[in-house]
């Protein structure tokens, strides 16, 4: 008999919620297998098979939160798979016809009927009826909503008929969670955004000046990506409510630097953070980045990698995107987008000169961050990247 | 002098209960009535004794005409004094039982008729003539309404009555003019009809009972004619004789016209309610009724800071749940809890046989604020358990918009339907829509059967019809 068990979560992930049996009990297991999906708050993690055999035993069933090192269940090493065993209890039973999802107050029975039918999740709709219960206009309102609206929020669990000229192609986890997670920031979050623009002359002029000497000096490319963090690192300090985070009624103010650089993968967006940032040069930043890039790529970040971030930069410009509005990435309170560098016309000193702008952007939580702040935030890293000499004299 | 938290000055439906409230919430509280009993018009002159006149009625005229195709030979007579003595029996006992729910509740019962004597003041003159003034934090007022007078026709309650004569005619009148084809005209002229008298209802509108669903209407007013009343529409009455043996009325059209005379036993003046505040003194707190002598309320607050008015002296319904409800979300707003009335959601009934009852929008009212809406209608002779009672006429009617399928009114006539609107305030009040109640088990048989099978008639799945 083999125990499967709840693996190391991350450091400050306290437990997990078992999401997806892949197998039910008296199924047939190989050894790697994948058995069951676990999900925190970060990332999905994927829990295998030790042994070949059977499962016999679901002790944690979905749904059911687990600490690190609990009992998940249990596979008999060896044993016959027994295709005629009975359904347990743990596994889910696939509902022919779509469940709606039970919400807390009991649900009128037209409602009951329109879920059932088409498997509009209640819970997600708002209710106008006493005490905020959910109508058949506010269910009826909601189906036409979610047939407007090609991104679904609510998963519906009858899968729409495919048609001639479709493919269905199944979301990765790692994308559903992205998914999840992007609604959750903003249903939360009072998300508004900022914009102002960056003149990178200085940037580009002293990156142009030192680079060989830098990659000769460091081993690494000199980026822009290091300065903004570090401009980004004295701007937190000089605006810490774009550090903070919003728990409950309280403001959590981080007395250190973790910044997430926002990296596109084959998979999909993941955040790798730079640890304690403020105390790295810009050879450390540059290095930084480049590891967890490589680390992200080959598909290798852990979840230690993607903790624990104050603040996060995301960087839109390589794709060519002009300006644009990134959403949070909770339960951080900013984010900073960059943008693509193109020559414009602008005005300097009464005469119109060709320089490289690049629009910045910042998002935040407007419950924690004001609109002062944000504004100050992003003149901030403006002045620090028009005048890198700020950062070396602390100005 | 004592201080009290709330004096409510009458002691019907609007006052009694605005005190049996004020009690369970722990407020100091006095009600005031002059009447020498409690439970205002309702329980003395309105709605208890008109229907215990048309239940004893009502069951006389079954027996007469009903009980021979059922089987059940005989004969049965009215004997009306003993039938008017049942019902002030029962009349006498209520306002006991109003008197025993003050007590027990701590409110102070004041005999005698009260007048508020300036902000936080209310004196009361007893009936041996001695003045008590009561200080109190906040004054109600609670003093209902009387019925409208209609010039040139002066009610003496010998030949001319109004509803309060019109309970205590000492003998069956061999005919009776209605004036006015309101509620309270056909509820009362339904009693006598039964009870023998030929009835005219003279009305000076085109249809019967304003407010109430047009299609309503013209059923109901078939059924009360197949019954025997006559109807005299679009006709004002301009005046009346009366001598010892009866009144002579005369009458036009309303638009003008030959007038005619029409001679009659009895006559009722039944055209409407005024509220009433005579000698209320109203002046000593500036309060200024608007010209037809309501009170304007603002969540029950006059304009006078610390005086309240619930009830038929104020807006809205002119009925006695109505009055019950103003008066205990009035005292919940002093006690400082959240006290609220949805007028929209007040059930009217006609207490005749059928019965009519309804609550929320009608098709008129519907169409006139441009909503788009779906009616289902059931008969009550597709009723099983209608049909076997052998009272299978009228319907019922479901509005529900034509969008969400939320109910928007409901409009019955048939046997009982007042006492089975009830269910359709409580869907009403969770905005439910015409698929929830014919999605909701009834018993059957039933007439409420009909109720469901009308929702069902909304989105065309009638099954009984």
């Amino acid at each position: 008999m083999a125990d499967i068990m709840t693996p190391a979560l991350g450091e400050s992930v306290a437990e997990a919620t078992v999401a997806r049996w892949t197998k039910k009990v008296g199924d047939a297991v190989k050894r790697d297998e994948m058995l069951i999906e676990l999900e925190t708050d970060k990332v999905s993690l994927e829990v295998v098979s030790p042994a070949d055999g059977v499962l016999t035993e679901i002790v944690a069933a979905e749904g059911d939160t687990v600490l690190p090192g609990a009992l998940l269940g249990r596979v008999t090493a060896g044993a016959a798979a027994s295709p005629s065993a009975p359904a347990p209890v743990a596994a889910p039973v696939p509902a022919p016809a779509p469940a709606a999802v039970a919400a807390s107050a009991p649900v009128a029975p037209s409602v009951r009927r329109i879920a059932a039918e088409t498997g509009l999740d209640t819970s997600t709709v708002a209710g106008s009826g006493k005490d905020g219960r959910v109508t058949k206009g506010d269910a009826l309102a909601a189906l036409e909503a979610r047939a407007a609206a090609p991104a679904v929020a609510a998963a519906p669990s009858a899968p729409r008929p495919v048609h001639e000229r479709e493919d269905r192609v199944k979301m990765t986890r790692l994308r559903q969670t992205i998914a999840r997670r992007l609604k959750e920031a903003q249903n939360t979050a009072a998300m508004l955004t900022t914009f102002n623009e960056v003149d990178m002359s200085a940037v580009m002029a002293l990156r142009n000046q030192y680079k060989d000497v830098f990659e000769k000096r460091h081993g690494v490319k000199l980026g822009f990506m290091s300065f903004f963090v570090k401009a980004c690192v004295e701007a937190l300090k000089d605006v810490p409510d774009v550090n903070a985070e919003i728990d409950g009624t309280d403001l959590i103010y981080k007395n250190h630097y973790d910044i997430g650089v926002a990296v596109g993968t084959e998979k999909g967006l993941v955040v790798p953070v730079v640890r304690d940032a403020e105390t790295l040069s810009l050879a450390g930043i540059e290095k930084a980045i480049g590891a967890l890039g490589k680390k992200a790529r080959d598909g290798q970040l852990s979840i230690d990698d993607m903790q624990g971030g104050t603040f996060t930069i995301s960087n839109g410009g390589v794709y060519g995107s002009l300006m644009s509005t990134p959403i949070l990435n909770a339960p951080q309170s900013g984010i900073l987008g960059m943008h693509k560098i193109q020559d414009r016309p602008m005005v300097v000193g009464g005469q119109i000169v060709v320089r490289p702008m690049m629009y910045l952007a910042l998002s935040y939580d407007h419950r924690v961050v004001d609109g002062q702040g944000a504004v100050t935030f992003l003149v901030k890293v403006k002045d620090y990247i028009e005048d890198p000499q700020r950062l070396l004299l602390d100005l | 002098m004592a201080q009290y938290d709330v004096v409510i000055i009458g002691g019907g439906p609007g006052g009694y209960n605005a005190a049996i409230r004020a009690g369970q919430l722990g407020l100091k509280v006095a009600c005031i009535e002059g009447r020498g009993t409690l439970g205002g018009t309702c329980l003395n002159v309105g709605c208890i004794p008109s229907k215990a006149m048309l239940h004893a009625s009502e069951l006389y005229e079954l027996a007469n005409k009903d009980f021979a195709k059922m089987g059940i030979d005989g004969k049965v007579t009215v004997n009306l004094p003993v039938m008017l003595q049942q019902k002030a029996d029962s009349v006498l006992a209520l306002t006991k039982g109003i008197e025993f729910l003050l007590k027990k509740n701590k409110v102070d019962y004041v005999k005698g008729w009260g007048r508020i004597a300036g902000p936080g003041k209310v004196a009361v003159k007893a009936e041996d003539g001695t003045e008590t003034v009561l200080e109190t934090r906040n004054i109600i007022i609670a003093t209902g309404s009387e019925p409208t007078p209609l010039p040139g026709v002066d009610v003496d309650q010998k030949r001319i009555v109004d509803s309060t004569g019109a309970l205590v005619i000492p003998e069956i009148p061999k005919s009776m003019v209605v004036i006015g084809a309101g509620i309270i005209g056909l509820e009362l002229g339904s009693v006598w009809r039964r009870l023998g008298a030929e009835v005219t209802v003279v009305e000076y509108l085109d249809r019967i009972t304003p407010g109430m669903d047009a299609e309503t209407a013209k059923t109901f007013q078939r059924i009360l004619t197949k019954q025997g009343v006559k109807f005299k529409l679009g006709t004002k009455v301009t005046g009346a004789k009366a001598s010892k043996t009866g009144v002579a009325l005369t009458l036009e059209p309303a638009a003008g016209g030959t007038a005619e005379t029409l001679n009659a036993d009895y006559v009722l003046v039944a055209i409407g309610r005024r509220p009433y505040t005579n000698g209320l003194g109203l002046e000593t707190v500036g309060i200024v009724p608007d010209k037809r002598g309501f009170i304007a309320n603002d969540h029950f607050k006059t304009s006078a800071p610390g005086v309240w008015v619930v009830g038929d002296a104020t807006y809205g319904p002119m009925l006695a749940h109505k009055a019950e409800d103003d008066g205990v979300a009035c005292i919940e707003l002093i006690a400082g809890k959240a006290g609220h009335v949805n007028y929209d959601l007040v059930p009217s009934v006609v207490y005749t046989f059928p019965e009519v009852a309804w609550v929320g929008k009608n098709e008129e009212e519907l169409k006139a604020a441009g909503i788009a809406y779906k009616s289902g209608k059931f008969p009550f002779t597709a009723n099983s358990r209608a049909k076997v009672n052998h009272e299978g006429e009228g319907f019922v009617k479901v509005l529900a918009d034509a969008t969400t399928d939320q109910i928007l009114g409901v409009h019955m006539i048939g046997p009982q339907v007042g006492e089975m609107i009830g269910e359709y305030c409580v869907a009403m009040e969770f905005s439910a829509s015409s698929e929830d109640v014919a999605r909701t088990s009834h018993p059957h048989p039933t007439r409420s059967e009909a109720l469901r099978q009308a929702a069902m008639g909304v989105e065309g799945w009638t099954m009984q019809a």
